[in-house]
């Protein structure tokens, strides 16, 4: 198989303060995929997200095992070609656009990156039609509605052009209409996805694999579909399906309507 | 929640189209810089010339920039504690001393209150001028052509971005102590309110924390491009 976009090796980490919340964790994304990254809260999910462009290492408290993204290792010395590489949009927009206006915003990353003018210009129009933000560049970020912020905030990372996209709980706090429109740019871009989320059926639409993490390590990775319908590995680790919802309803309703299903 | 919209600052106001809207920042704020300096270095006793500065301050921001003078009357509040201190001085102060209304005065005293009063009034007025006439951006990149240091710049930029963030996170919490029957107001719940203002200081202490993270994500390095 290519090389894997992410390919986490081992990867265990503790907190200054001695919290252990990796036990070595192993998991490989490749080109191409949309994974969810499933668990219930404090099971190491951000931790992990937080090694994969190097914010957090060994070196941040005890750790062992290596994370690298196509190839080169997240060292020190690679730092900023990782954070090139991996693109991650946190959950609160307010935490990720700090600028004067979306515009930018926009053009932070790819600014740090070292680009200037219409190369610079360029990526910023171009990552805002991405996200349909395009005529709200002049505007300050604070001046948006939340689902603009979130859809900025993907933007700010997708001006950087990286090889993965990884995002944060995206679904939180947005209207369904905000959330079905963020999916709808999701699925349109042409880029390898994590998606770390509580949301499962939001999972289960955008993403084919699902990776379940679960007290620091990994407990079952597969099709989506399989990993929302196996009972009792949801069950014991606190995953539940939103009251009425039923995979396999939609699956026998309107198969190919979602990417994660059987067959 | 689209916090930030109509904050009373420029723009709100309608003198866009006045002349001292539209002169470059970077030369107000040297104006603003030049004019308070000699206000200050004025000694207190030429009376005259301090009718003469108030006199100037108000027309330009009355009659050149149309500052409508209610908008200044209210922001004026922020001097009161000065204008409180200056009114303790004729009792605080010790020297030859002057009968008015039966009460002893210290003349000293009254010669400093008069120049704190006059002065910082001025000032202020002098400030406020600039504030309605200038977005905060805009002062920003004055400065910043000023030759302010970056990181100062930096900092006052991200003031001007999550004020109104922190003033949100405030707000609600305090509509959340409300909703469970205190009053911020009253002293007997001063002790919440104090931990409230201790858990807004945490909180936007983490939110620095996470932003300084998410900028590193995309490759910060300590200089705004």
């Amino acid at each position: 198989m290519s090389t894997p976009v992410l390919d986490v090796r081992g990867l265990a980490f503790a907190y200054p303060d001695g919290h252990q919340a990796l036990f070595g964790v192993d998991m490989h994304v490749h080109p191409g995929e949309r994974v969810a990254l499933l668990g219930p809260n404090g099971a190491g999910k951000t931790t992990l997200v937080l090694h994969l462009n190097g914010i957090l290492s060994a070196s941040a408290g005890q750790g062992a095992g290596s994370v690298a993204v196509s190839g080169l290792p997240v060292t020190r010395r690679n730092l900023l070609e990782i954070r090139r590489r991996v693109g991650i949009v946190f959950q609160d927009p307010d935490d990720q656009l700090f600028m004067g206006s979306v515009r930018a915003d926009v053009a932070f990353g790819p600014a740090n990156l070292g680009l200037t003018g219409a190369a610079l210009e360029k990526r910023v129009t171009d990552a805002l039609e991405q996200v349909g933000m395009a005529e709200y560049a002049d505007r300050p970020p604070h001046h948006l509605s939340f689902g603009q912020r979130r859809r900025v905030a993907v933007a700010t990372v997708l001006a950087m052009e990286p090889e993965i996209l990884v995002l944060d709980e995206p679904s939180s706090n947005l209207d369904p209409a905000s959330r079905r429109e963020l999916a709808d740019i999701l699925r349109g871009l042409d880029v390898t996805l994590l998606m770390v989320t509580h949301d499962l059926p939001y999972a289960l639409e955008l993403c084919p694999r699902s990776v379940v993490l679960s007290g620091g390590r990994v407990v079952a990775d597969g099709t989506t579909y399989d990993v929302l319908t196996d009972d009792a590995l949801m069950r014991a680790h606190r995953l539940e399906l939103p009251w009425g919802f039923d995979p396999r309803g939609i699956a026998d309703g309107r198969s190919g309507a979602v990417d994660s299903l059987p067959g | 929640m689209g916090a930030g919209h109509g904050s009373g600052l420029p723009g709100g106001t309608g003198q866009g189209r006045t002349l001292v809207y539209r002169a470059p920042a970077h030369v107000k704020i040297l104006v603003l810089l030049a004019f308070v300096l000699t206000v200050v270095a004025t000694p207190r006793e030429w009376f005259g010339a301090f009718g003469g500065y108030l006199v100037a301050i108000l027309g330009v921001a009355l009659l050149v920039a149309r500052i409508p003078f209610g908008w200044l009357a209210k922001r004026m509040v922020i001097e009161v504690p000065f204008l409180v201190f200056a009114a303790l001085m004729p009792f605080v102060v010790r020297g030859p001393e002057i009968e008015v209304l039966g009460v002893g005065l210290s003349e000293p005293g009254l010669l400093a209150a008069w120049g704190l009063a006059a002065k910082g009034t001025i000032g202020v007025l002098a400030s406020l001028t600039l504030a309605a006439t200038t977005e905060p951006v805009a002062v920003l990149a004055g400065l910043q052509r000023l030759r302010m240091p970056d990181l100062i710049v930096q900092i006052m930029g991200f003031m001007v971005r999550y004020l109104s963030v922190v003033t949100g996170d405030l707000q609600r919490m305090l509509t959340a102590m409300r909703s469970r029957g205190a009053d911020p107001r009253s002293p007997r719940h001063w002790p919440a309110l104090a931990r409230t203002l201790g858990a807004l200081f945490v909180r936007s202490y983490e939110r620095g924390e996470r932003v300084h993270l998410a900028m590193l994500s995309r490759g910060y390095d300590g200089r705004l491009p």
